[in-house]
């Protein structure tokens, strides 16, 4: 659906070219959600907007159901960009016109008929679930109501794509939510191709399918969801993960408390629901004392870990955690 | 006292408001081009906007007085004469259009950049941007630029009529200064004082009842 090969992006400053994104190749399949993670500064935004060409890219392709939109010229540019929805951090709603004439305004653009335009307008109004606010202004909205206008109004040409540079990084947690729940809905329900820009690692994690780890203008690192959390390969995923992790508090956990080995179990997927570490205590002769657990739901799937202490011989122990492994939980000796 | 100031009255409103339209016809344009040719614009020109900015710099330069004497042989090619309420407004509305046009600038430059950004990210082209988004966003804002051009343009018309405009600023000069007539200047300047005040209540009025944000 997306293909990006060698994008970079130089920002000209004076004679000295300051290089927002390096040699960046990345493809997006359609109806994915694909994440692009970074901390600020790392050029997702930069990236984002190279997409439908809000930012000029300086080298390099970016393939959009086989067109080279690089190559595009001005005209054409904007015809395809009717197939782009974007959504942004800050809402850009107009402050003068109401959530009915915001979300009518690409629809007046694109030349429709006032009948077509009430209709769809309309439709789109009920899907966001902002009925009851056609007539009020942006200023007498909620942040997620806005950005639920935001959404609306991206989505009334009927795209194939929708770029969400950060659009619930100025959310409330729950607001974020329930705005993520939005977005996963229209993937499923309209079969959009979402690129979503964020520094929230609990985005990636409850809606991505893919995501792309970026530091300093470069991707260090692209996996799935589930890998990621699973192995993460970069520094930067790894740093993303356990600031996640932090909010568990497992460092509580001090292995030379205890006399037992404590372990640190992963399960993943089917594992996490799976009653794996009952089975271990009846087949072994040793005994499990719970330390700390917890399990997220991810996009796809569910992970979890559980930190216990085993008691019993050395061997049984063993043996133990050698069951463990072939069912395929990761088990880490603290 | 009355004959003397409601013709003169009527003499100032008739010249201030058709300078006001003929200077926002002028101003208003140049205003939109020198916001959409700046650099980092929807419409980047930067020869075309340092030729602009050059020129309305210029024009802002001149005292309004040699502008306006200037502006005389314009005046007598579009009306036919150099004397009189119809003639003196095309030195007005020329001379307050680098005005309006920097007036319009400013109040187009607070539009929120990502209003903008969301009309290019839906492939709007340079003049939907212009009359559907940014217009329509500086709307409060443009009247109260509007505003300050009225009330520009009383000053302006009463000082026109020291060089045989005619109007208030006239009458108060003729009678006033002139005759003596200490009184005839006095009820002249409160009737433009009252009206300022009046455009200014209006415009402000106005501006914060169309204003949504």
């Amino acid at each position: 659906m997306i293909e990006v090969q060698n994008l970079s992006k130089c920002f000209q400053n004076g004679n000295e070219c300051i290089w927002a994104i390096k040699n960046v190749s990345f493809h997006v399949n359609r109806g994915e959600i694909f994440g692009i993670i970074g901390l600020s500064g790392a050029g997702k935004s930069t990236l984002i907007r190279c997409l439908n060409r809000l930012e000029e890219p300086t080298q390099g392709k970016i393939i959009i159901d086989g067109v080279d939109i690089t190559a595009l010229d001005k005209r054409e540019l904007r015809a395809k960009r009717k197939d782009i929805g974007m959504i942004f951090q800050h809402f850009n709603l107009l402050s003068q016109k109401t959530t009915y004439e915001n979300i009518a305004l690409p629809l007046e653009l694109a030349g429709l008929g006032k009948k077509e335009i009430n209709s769809r307008v309309n439709e789109l109004l009920e899907y966001v679930g902002l009925r009851d606010k056609r007539n009020a202004y942006p200023s007498q909205l909620s942040g997620g109501q806005k950005q639920r206008v935001a959404i609306a109004r991206a989505l009334a040409n009927n795209p194939k794509i929708l770029l969400s540079d950060e659009a619930t990084s100025a959310l409330d947690p729950k607001t974020t939510k329930s705005i993520l729940e939005l977005l996963n809905r229209i993937r499923n329900e309209l079969g959009l191709t979402i690129v979503m820009i964020t520094h929230q690692i609990e985005v990636v994690k409850d809606i991505c399918d893919r995501v792309a780890i970026m530091e300093n203008g470069e991707i260090v690192e692209i996996n799935t969801v589930e890998e990621l959390f699973r192995r993460p390969k970069s520094k930067t995923a790894k740093a993303f993960i356990s600031s996640l992790k932090s909010d568990v508090q497992e460092e509580f956990v001090i292995p030379e408390e205890f006399n037992g080995r404590v372990v640190r179990l992963s399960f993943w997927g089917d594992n996490a629901k799976k009653p794996i570490v009952s089975h271990m205590i009846k087949k072994f002769n040793i005994d499990v004392n719970i330390l700390s657990g917890n399990i997220s739901q991810l996009m796809s799937t569910s992970a979890g870990y559980l930190i216990v202490e085993l008691v019993g011989e050395d061997g049984e122990i063993q043996a133990a955690i050698d069951y463990l492994k072939s069912q395929d939980v990761d088990v880490e000796v603290m | 006292m009355l004959e003397l100031i409601i013709p003169s009255l009527l003499q100032t409103v008739y010249m201030v408001f058709f300078s006001t339209v003929f200077s926002l016809l002028l101003g208003f344009p140049m205003g939109v081009l020198l916001v959409i040719t700046e650099k980092g614009g929807i419409w980047e020109k930067p020869t075309l906007y340092r030729i602009l900015d050059g020129i309305i710099n210029v024009l802002r330069s001149f005292p309004f007085l040699i502008l306006m004497v200037l502006l005389f042989p314009l005046s007598r090619l579009i009306v036919g004469k150099t004397i009189g309420t119809t003639a003196t407004i095309v030195p007005l509305s020329v001379a307050a259009a680098p005005f309006v046009a920097r007036v319009i600038e400013t109040s187009l430059k607070e539009v929120d950049k990502g209003v903008i950004e969301f009309g290019q990210s839906i492939g709007a082209t340079v003049p939907q941007i212009i009359f559907k988004i940014l217009i329509p966003e500086a709307m409060p804002s443009l009247i109260m630029g509007v505003t300050l051009t009225i009330v520009n343009l009383i000053g302006y018309s009463a000082m026109a009529g020291a060089i045989g405009g005619g109007g208030l600023g006239d009458l108060a000069i003729r009678y006033g200064l002139y005759r003596f007539q200490t009184d005839v200047m006095v009820v002249s300047v409160v009737v433009i004082v009252i009206l300022v005040q009046g455009v200014q209540f209006l415009g402000n009025k106005l501006a914060s009842r169309i204003n949504k944000k």
